[in-house]
């Protein structure tokens, strides 16, 4: 139980550190982003809207940075995430109907490429030394190449010219979104393509780590005697494996992080309606309340899958669960 | 210090080529192009021809200029995030995993905390706050990268620190009345040195793609050439789906080969550290040449190590090494 109390903390103390960080950029970045902004959008919109915005950013209240810091975090704490510069909705409404295309798109893409890139890895890790290990630098390009990139390639060679799939959108503009299946396999289908191009640009990683500790366990006495045993391959397979996934797992949280970032910039590409390419529109229009907001909520949801991530290391991991563990 | 003796594993070979390649590009890069990337001087669009190797942009802007200017600016960038973070995670991850006890604590949450905090996110966030004359500077726009990219690197280097804190000779050295700071980086730091480079590549590796991506989505100036603005542009008059690839397309190569270059290199690093791995990355004339066995067994992964020849009855049976 000692793990999960221990991440539970760090991931408080995290989601405390992004909202303090939230708090204090707009405050502290010198040149006051603020201010100039103000003054871009003055003549643009009315006073009254003016003065929300400052009073967002504890500009019209003439308090403390702590006190503003208290009334900034009684905000949050009641969902208030500001006014959307540019949309002149709330952040958090417009924020609901982004984040679930986000989590969507990129939970269903990090449990394929987990998947496929620890069977790969296995299979890899078994037959070490034979001709499959050509494989490697192959993948160790894929990684390499930028998602976004590989993205518009993919994009323009499937999409644009074969027509092998759908593409921009998250569903067709004929159908109507609702919970039917017409819909659901509609964004099945435009969902092809973005999933395939974040697979292939994640997978390398997985697998490589995998084939890594595979080998290690190959090593391993315990494997030996299933042989010796005279177990069949398959059974022995899975016995090394169970042991070598678990590195994989106890890095799937860390990992999920950096899969988010890559992410987040294929929505970009295929114009799909989540977090990133709201992210992108704030910026170019330097849309500070809904770059904070979006940032907060990326957070947010990246700390519980960790958490997710932690709860399955620990289920399967009996090691973690003695009180000796550190 | 023993030498590094890296595999010669074609891998290894390979990589250290093309990281190669591009450090010399990153040199004479701007002095080879043969003209300036920002001039507006020919045709927009023209394709890839003897004149224009890889065609003009819709501004009429040599593409290939671009391509060797940008490479500076590109690597300048990594190479100084690299270097900070290395070093922050350097002092992090070994005082960490050589203090112990609270300091240790308090280190580990750090830099778990910023491994939490998905990086991308952050950078645009902080990124965009900046003044827009900072987004220009290559060093400013390094050092925000190695905020977010040195907490894999100290995590690393704390368990391997902890693996070394009771050995001899640091035991030796703290007898002899070594004060800390020197325990840590002149005893211990020399002894992580295959992890260091390590992970100095794998944060030269993300700088290079995060700070393509902040360039690709307009955070960075887009007046300094480098392959993320170049994308950038390409992007913004929507090359990718009027097909001209030869726009888009080489940009993306060139950062994709300098990743796998950095990624080869570090599969050296790799098996330098475990030697099982080592093994598996000879091919089976190599392997035959170490009198190992042509393909390995199951559970009898040999461990390569090229040491004197021992007296024949000492030898090993072939394939059965340990």
């Amino acid at each position: 139980m000692r793990l999960v109390t221990r991440r539970l903390g760090l991931y408080a103390v995290t989601a405390w550190v992004a909202v303090t960080v939230n708090f204090l950029l707009p405050r502290l970045m010198p040149g006051n982003p603020i201010q100039t902004l103000i003054g871009k959008l003055t003549g643009q919109v009315t006073p009254g809207e003016i003065r929300a915005i400052r009073l967002s950013f504890g500009l019209g209240f003439h308090q403390g940075l702590i006190a503003q810091y208290f009334t900034y975090l009684t905000q949050l704490l009641h969902g208030n995430l500001g006014v959307s510069i540019t949309l002149g909705a709330t952040v958090s409404s417009i924020l609901r109907q982004s984040v679930p295309w986000t989590v969507g798109l990129i939970g269903v893409s990090t449990i394929v490429s987990f998947a496929v890139g620890t069977f790969a890895g296995t299979w890899l890790g078994w037959t070490r030394g034979s001709r499959l290990d050509s494989l490697i630098p192959t993948a160790t390009f894929f990684q390499a190449v930028p998602y976004f990139f590989l993205a518009t390639v993919m994009l323009l060679i499937f999409g644009s010219d074969l027509h092998w799939f759908p593409v921009l959108g998250a569903y067709s503009q004929n159908v109507t979104p609702g919970w039917n299946w017409t819909f659901v396999s509609n964004v099945i289908r435009y969902g092809e393509l973005p999933v395939i191009s974040i697979v292939l640009s994640s997978v390398a990683g997985w697998m490589l780590g995998m084939r890594n500790m595979m080998i290690t366990m190959v090593g391993e006495d315990f494997v030996l005697m299933a042989v010796a045993k005279g177990l069949p391959r398959r059974r022995v397979i899975m016995h090394a494996a169970r042991n070598a996934i678990l590195p994989s797992i106890a890095n799937l949280s860390l990992a999920i992080g950096l899969v988010v970032s890559g992410a987040l910039l294929v929505e970009l590409v295929f114009n799909y309606p989540g977090v990133g390419d709201l992210l992108l529109q704030a910026v170019l229009n330097e849309d500070y309340p809904l770059i904070q907001g979006i940032f907060l909520v990326i957070t947010l949801t990246v700390l519980a899958a960790n958490l997710i991530a932690d709860v399955a290391y620990f289920a399967l991991d009996p090691r973690t669960r003695t009180e000796v563990a550190t | 210090m023993k030498t590094l003796r890296v595999p010669r594993s074609p891998k290894v070979v390979t990589g250290l080529a093309i990281v190669g390649f591009f450090i010399v590009l990153t040199v004479v890069g701007p002095w080879i192009a043969p003209d300036n990337p920002s001039s507006t001087a020919y045709p927009a669009l023209l394709g890839p021809s003897a004149h224009h190797w890889l065609g003009t942009t819709s501004l009429g802007q040599d593409i290939f200029s671009q391509l060797l200017v940008g490479a500076r600016a590109t690597m300048v960038v990594a190479f100084v995030a690299g270097l900070v973070a290395t070093l922050l995670s350097m002092t992090v991850g070994i005082a960490a995993g050589y203090l112990g006890g609270l300091p240790d604590e308090g280190l580990s949450m750090l830099s778990n905390v910023f491994l939490a905090i998905p990086g991308l996110p952050l950078l645009i966030v902080i990124d965009a706050y900046l003044p827009v004359n900072s987004r220009s500077n290559a060093f400013v726009i390094g050092l925000i990268i190695s905020l977010t990219g040195w907490a894999w690197g100290a995590r690393v280097l704390r368990a391997q620190t902890m693996s070394l804190r009771n050995r001899d000779f640091v035991e030796a050295a703290r007898i002899i009345g070594e004060k800390r700071y020197r325990i840590m980086f002149s005893e211990i730091a020399p002894n992580l040195l295959p992890v260091l480079a390590s992970s100095f590549l794998f944060t030269i590796l993300y700088s290079v793609g995060a700070y393509v991506t902040l360039a690709y989505i307009g955070l960075t100036s887009t007046s300094v050439w480098n392959w993320g603005t170049m994308l950038y542009w390409a992007q913004s008059n929507n090359a990718p789906l009027s097909n001209e690839w030869y726009w888009f397309v080489p940009p993306g190569i060139c950062i994709a080969l300098v990743g796998t270059g950095l990624a080869l290199v570090n599969f050296g690093i790799d098996e330098f550290i475990n030697p099982r791995l080592r093994a598996s990355g000879l091919s089976s004339k190599q392997r035959k040449e170490r009198g190992l066995a042509r393909r390995t067994r199951l559970g009898l992964t040999p461990v390569s190590v090229t040491r004197a020849p021992t007296p024949r009855s000492l030898q090993p049976n072939p394939g059965v090494a340990e």
